[in-house]
C-alpha cells in the first residue's frame, strides 16, 4: 500500500536561519576574510580640515617608499562625481568640504606600508570660512559649500492636502512645538570594505562588495568609472550588517577600483573602526516645527510641519528622507488638512545616508508627542484619542494611500491591554506627587511604514530563476540580497511551501550579478514582499510543470495531484504516487518538464505617486504600536527602559524566529537612538569615533520584550505577509519621550534623552531650542 | 626592520611555532599569519568583543593582546571550539535559537558564551547579560543570544 503523506507547512514556524551554522563556526567568509592572490592593500588619506581649498598635494615621498605600488590623487583619475545628486567626486582635487573628504589613496604590499605612505603625503590648504549650523545656511552671507548650489539648498520637499487655514479655524486647541533630532550612525559590526579585481585577459572588473543594491551599484560604477556595465560583475560576500548604510555608492569604492586599474593587481580596501565612524553615513539630524489642531471632541483638524535637515557636505540618501516623513504626518492618523515643507541644506558636517526607518523615527517622534499633548489638552485618554483618529482598513488617507489591510487599531488595543497601559498610566500620574526620587513612566507610540515594497525607483521589481535537478534539489537564484535579516531562509520557506520540500532541498544563490536576476536592492522593508512574491511565482510555475508531467505518467489529472514530502501525491488522500526525484529523472530533457523556471514580481499594478506626492507608495502598509515602561531617576536624570510591549501588523508571520529577531533587534536599536547613541560633531569634527564614547546598548540594558503579531493576511503579500525590517525601530524614541512625560510631567523635545538633558529638563533649565 | 621573537604555543590542540614581530597583536597573528579568519576585527581596541578567544581557558580580546604573550600558552579560537564535539550543544543552540543574524559578532559571542558557561554552568539571565556585556551586537537586540546561552546552561545541567 502506498504511503500517505500529510500536508505540512513551514509557514509561521520558527525556522533557524540557513546561514547560521556557518556563521557560528567561523567558516563564513566576510569581505574582510577574503584575500586574492597578488592583492595589494589600499588606504585613503582623508583631510583633517572641514572647509579648505587644496593648494598642493605632494606625493613624491610616498611614491618612493619601497612596497608602494600606486599613489593617486584627483588628477590621476576620471573622478566623476557620485551620489544622489552627483556632487561628490571620489577624490577631492579643488577643495575639501567635510572631515571625511578623500585627498589621496595608496596601494601597497601591506597595511603598515600603506599607512606609512599616507603619512608621507603633504597637503597644503587655504582655509575657507566654515558653516556648521544648518540654521545659518540660508543666511545671505553664509559660506557656500557646493559651488553649483550657491543658496546651500540641497533639496526641498513640499506637500499638502486640504486647507490648513480652514483646519486651524475649525480647531478648539492648537499647539506648536519645535523638536530636534541628532546624529547617529549604523555601527555595522563588519566595517566597510571592497575588493576590486580586473581580469587581465578580458579587462572585466569583479567587485567584491558589501552593497545592499548590487544592480544599481553596477550601473553607478559604470558611470563613475566610464566603463561598459557589461564588464562589471558584483559579488557580495556575506555582509556584516547593513541597516541602510550600504544603499549608496561611496568614494572608497571607486578609489579601490582606480588603484586596481593603476597597479593591475587586485586591491582590497577595508576601513578601521575609527574610519567607519568618520566616513560612513549617519542618520539625518533635523529641526522640526510641528503645529497641530484638534476639536474639543478629539478629532484631528490639521497639521503643519516645517523642517530643516542638515545635509552635510554632499548629498546622499539622507537628503530624501522627507519623502518618507511626510507619510507619517499625512497618513498615520486621519488628518483632513496637512501642509508640509522641508529644506535640506549643505553644511561642513558629515553627510547623512539612509538608515533603517528612513526619516520615520524623526517624524514619529514629533507626531506621537503631539498625539499625547492634544489628548491631554482636550481631556481624552491617549489610547482612546489615538483610536478615534487612527486610519483603518478600506480607507484612503489624505495623501491618497490606500489601506487595503490595516491592523492599526488592533495594534493599539493589543499593546495597551498587554501592558496594562491605562491603569499604569494613572498610577504613574498619581505617583508624580510622591517623595520617591525614582519615577515610573509608561508611554505609547505608533507607526505607519511601507510594507509592500516602495515605489522610490522607476521599478521596484525582483526576478527569480528556479532550477531543479534530477534529485529534486532546488537552486533558487534571486536578486534579493541577504544582509543578516534572513531573506534567504524566508524565500526558501516560500518555495518549499509550493513544492512540498524540506528546507534542506534548497540552495539559495543571491550574491552575484552575473548569475542572479535583477532586483532593486535590499531597502524599504521590501525583500520578503517583493522577492517573496517573485520566488513564489517561479515555484508555482515549477509546480505546474511537475504536476502536468506527473499527470502524463500516472494518468491522474494534474489538478488532483499535489506535492508533499518530496513526492507527488493524490491531493485528497495524500497517497504517494511517485517520488519527485524519480519523476524528474524520467523526464530528462523532455520539453514538457524543463526544470528551469523564471519569474518576476513587480509591484505595482497600482500607479506611482504623482508629482505632488499623492497616491500609493507601497502595495501594502505595516502598522505598529509600542508601549514602553521606564524609570527615571530624578536625582541623576538616568532613564532606564524596563519593558517594551510591541504589537505589529505584519500581515502574516512567515518565520517566527526570524520576525521575532527583527523586532527585538529593532526595538533595541530604537532604544539606543532614544537614550544613548549620539555622534558628537563639534565644528565638523566627530568627537567620539569609537565604541567607548559612542554608546551602543549592551546586553544588561535591554528591556523585557513582549511581542504580538497582528495577522491581517494582506491580499497582495506572499502568503499574506508584509515587510517588517524597519518598523520596530521607529516608535521607540517617541514612546520613551511620552513615558518620560508620564513619569515626571516634563516633556523633552530633543533626543537623545541623556542624563544631562533629562536632569536639566527636570530642573527647568533645558537649553532652549531655537530655529 | 621591526624586532621579532620566536614563540611556541598550543593552538586549538596543536603545537605552533612562529616568529612574529614584537608589536603584532594576537588578532593579526591569527588572521594574517595563521589564516584563522573566524576571529573578527570589529574595533581593534577591546570595545566590541568580536575577536574574543580563550587563552588558557579565559576569554580575551585578541586585539588587545600581544602575540609574544602567547608563548607557552594554550589558545582556543572559534575554529577550535567548534571542532570539539563537546561544544556541539552550544554551536547548535546558537544556530537554532535565533542567536545569529548578520553573524559578524557571533564567533566572539560563542567564545564568550563558552567562557561564561565554564565559570557558571548554571548561569542565570543576569550572569549571562553581564557576561556578554563586552560583546556588541547590532542586529539581534541580544535577547535571543541570552536565551541561547541560558538554554545550553540548562542542557549542561541536565547532562
Amino acid at each position: 500500500m502506498a504511503a500517505i503523506i500529510e500536508k505540512e507547512s513551514l509557514i509561521g514556524k520558527a525556522i533557524p536561519k540557513m546561514d547560521a551554522p556557518g556563521k557560528v563556526s567561523g567558516h563564513t567568509r566576510y569581505i574582510h576574510d577574503l584575500n586574492l592572490p597578488g592583492q595589494l592593500i589600499g588606504r585613503i588619506l582623508r583631510t583633517d580640515r572641514v572647509h579648505a581649498r587644496i593648494i598642493s598635494i605632494d606625493t613624491k615621498e610616498a611614491e618612493a617608499l619601497p612596497g608602494v605600488h600606486a599613489v593617486i590623487t584627483a588628477k590621476d583619475v576620471p573622478n566623476k562625481p557620485l551620489g544622489v545628486t552627483k556632487d561628490n567626486p571620489p577624490l577631492k582635487g579643488d577643495k575639501v568640504r567635510c572631515e571625511r573628504d578623500e585627498i589621496a589613496a595608496v596601494a601597497a604590499e601591506t597595511e603598515a606600508l600603506a599607512q606609512q605612505a599616507l603619512s608621507l603625503i603633504k597637503v597644503e590648504y587655504e582655509e575657507l570660512p566654515t558653516l556648521f549650523d544648518p540654521r545659518q545656511a540660508l543666511l545671505e552671507n553664509a559660506p557656500v559649500i557646493q559651488e553649483s548650489k550657491p543658496d546651500n539648498i540641497s533639496m526641498e520637499f513640499d506637500y499638502s492636502h486640504g486647507d490648513v487655514e480652514q483646519g486651524e479655524a475649525e480647531s478648539d486647541v492648537v499647539i506648536e512645538d519645535l523638536f530636534k533630532l541628532h546624529y547617529v550612525t549604523h555601527c555595522c559590526m563588519g566595517v566597510s570594505g571592497v575588493i576590486a579585481d580586473f581580469d587581465s585577459t578580458s579587462g572585466n572588473l569583479t567587485l567584491y562588495s558589501n552593497t545592499q543594491v548590487p544592480f544599481l551599484h553596477k550601473r553607478e560604477f559604470a558611470s563613475v568609472l566610464n566603463m561598459d556595465p557589461n564588464r562589471i560583475r558584483i559579488i557580495q560576500p556575506p555582509i556584516g550588517g547593513g541597516f541602510g548604510s550600504k544603499l549608496d555608492i561611496y568614494p572608497f569604492e571607486p578609489i579601490a577600483v582606480f588603484l586596481a586599474q593603476k597597479t593591475r593587481r587586485p586591491v582590497k580596501l577595508t576601513f578601521s573602526r575609527e574610519e567607519e565612524f568618520l566616513a560612513s553615513p549617519t542618520r539625518q539630524p533635523a529641526y522640526l516645527r510641528l503645529r497641530s489642531g484638534v476639536t474639543k471632541e478629539g478629532v484631528l483638524t490639521f497639521r503643519t510641519l516645517d523642517s530643516l535637515l542638515d545635509n552635510g557636505a554632499y548629498t546622499s540618501w539622507g537628503a530624501t528622507i522627507p519623502f518618507v516623513m511626510m507619510q507619517t504626518f499625512s497618513s498615520l492618523y486621519r488628518v483632513p488638512h496637512c501642509l508640509y515643507h522641508t529644506t535640506t541644506v549643505y553644511t561642513n558636517n558629515p553627510y547623512a545616508g539612509s538608515f533603517r526607518g528612513y526619516g520615520n523615527l524623526q517624524a514619529t517622534f514629533c507626531v506621537e508627542a503631539h498625539m499625547d499633548k492634544l489628548a491631554e489638552a482636550v481631556g481624552i485618554d491617549p489610547l482612546q484619542f489615538r483610536l478615534k483618529n487612527a486610519q483603518q482598513a478600506g480607507e484612503t488617507s489624505g495623501q491618497g494611500m490606500h489601506f487595503k489591510s490595516c491592523g492599526f487599531k488592533e495594534c493599539l488595543t493589543t499593546a495597551a491591554a498587554r501592558s496594562d497601559f491605562g491603569k499604569k498610566r494613572e498610577q504613574n500620574l498619581t505617583a508624580q506627587r510622591d517623595d520617591n526620587a525614582v519615577k515610573k513612566g509608561i508611554g505609547m507610540a505608533s507607526m505607519l511604514h511601507v510594507g509592500g515594497g516602495a515605489k522610490i525607483y522607476p521599478s521596484d521589481g525582483c526576478g527569480t530563476i528556479l532550477k531543479m535537478d534530477d534529485f529534486g534539489h532546488v537552486t533558487l537564484m534571486t536578486g534579493a540580497s541577504e544582509i543578516g535579516q534572513g531573506s534567504e531562509t524566508v524565500l526558501s520557506q516560500l518555495v518549499c511551501e509550493e513544492l512540498g520540500l524540506p528546507l534542506s532541498a534548497v540552495t539559495v544563490v543571491n550574491n552575484d550579478t552575473d548569475i542572479t536576476p535583477w532586483d532593486v536592492g535590499v531597502h524599504a522593508s521590501r525583500t520578503t514582499f517583493i522577492a517573496g512574491n517573485s520566488a513564489i511565482g517561479a515555484a508555482r510555475l515549477a509546480r505546474e510543470k511537475i504536476l502536468n508531467a506527473a499527470a502524463g505518467t500516472t494518468a491522474m489529472p494534474a489538478d488532483q495531484l499535489s506535492l508533499r514530502g518530496g513526492c507527488i501525491v493524490i491531493d485528497e488522500s495524500g497517497e504517494a504516487v511517485i517520488t519527485l526525484d524519480k519523476l524528474l529523472r524520467s523526464l530528462h530533457f523532455q520539453e514538457r518538464a524543463e526544470l528551469v523556471t523564471t519569474s518576476f514580481y513587480y509591484e505595482p499594478p497600482s500607479v506611482h505617486q504623482d508629482k505632488a506626492f499623492k497616491g500609493d507608495v507601497s502595495a501594502s502598509y505595516a502598522w505598529a504600536t509600542q508601549v514602553v515602561e521606564i524609570e527615571v531617576d530624578t536625582l541623576t536624570g538616568v532613564v532606564t527602559l524596563n519593558r517594551c510591549t510591541a504589537a505589529h501588523d505584519v500581515g502574516r508571520v512567515l518565520n517566527k524566529l526570524g520576525i521575532e529577531g527583527q523586532v527585538e533587534g529593532g526595538i533595541v536599536m530604537g532604544q539606543g537612538y532614544a537614550l544613548t547613541e549620539d555622534l558628537l560633531i563639534d565644528e565638523g569634527h566627530c568627537q567620539n569615533p569609537n565604541f567607548r564614547d559612542y554608546k551602543l546598548i549592551t546586553a544588561p540594558e535591554i528591556p523585557e520584550i513582549d511581542l504580538s503579531f497582528i495577522e491581517t493576511m494582506d491580499g497582495e503579500g506572499p502568503q499574506g505577509a508584509k515587510g517588517i525590517g524597519e518598523a520596530p525601530a521607529i516608535c521607540m524614541a517617541a514612546a520613551i519621550a511620552n513615558a518620560l512625560y508620564n513619569a515626571t510631567g516634563v516633556r523633552i523635545y530633543e533626543a537623545p534623552f541623556s542624563p544631562e538633558k533629562v536632569y536639566r529638563a527636570l530642573k527647568g533649565c533645558s537649553q532652549p531650542l531655537e530655529w | 626592520m621591526s624586532l621579532t621573537h620566536e614563540i611556541k604555543f598550543t593552538l586549538n590542540g596543536s603545537p605552533v611555532s612562529l616568529t612574529i614581530p614584537l608589536t603584532m597583536s594576537v588578532l593579526t597573528m591569527l588572521r594574517d599569519l595563521l589564516n584563522l579568519t573566524g576571529t573578527k576585527y570589529g574595533c581593534g581596541e577591546g570595545e566590541c568583543g568580536a575577536c574574543t578567544i580563550l587563552i588558557d581557558g579565559v576569554s580575551v580580546n585578541a586585539c588587545l593582546k600581544f602575540a609574544v604573550d602567547c608563548d607557552g600558552r594554550t589558545l582556543t579560537t572559534v575554529e577550535g571550539l567548534v571542532a570539539d564535539s563537546r561544544n556541539d550543544p552550544l554551536r547548535t543552540a546558537f544556530a537554532e535559537k535565533g542567536g545569529v543574524q548578520c553573524g559578524f559578532c557571533t564567533p566572539g559571542m560563542v567564545m564568550q558564551a563558552r567562557h561564561i558557561l565554564d565559570n557558571y554552568p548554571r548561569a542565570n539571565e543576569s550572569q549571562i547579560k553581564r557576561g556578554i556585556e563586552g560583546n556588541l551586537c547590532r542586529c539581534t537586540g541580544y535577547k535571543k543570544i541570552i536565551e541561547t546561552i541560558a538554554s545550553v546552561g540548562e542542557l549542561d545541567n541536565k547532562g
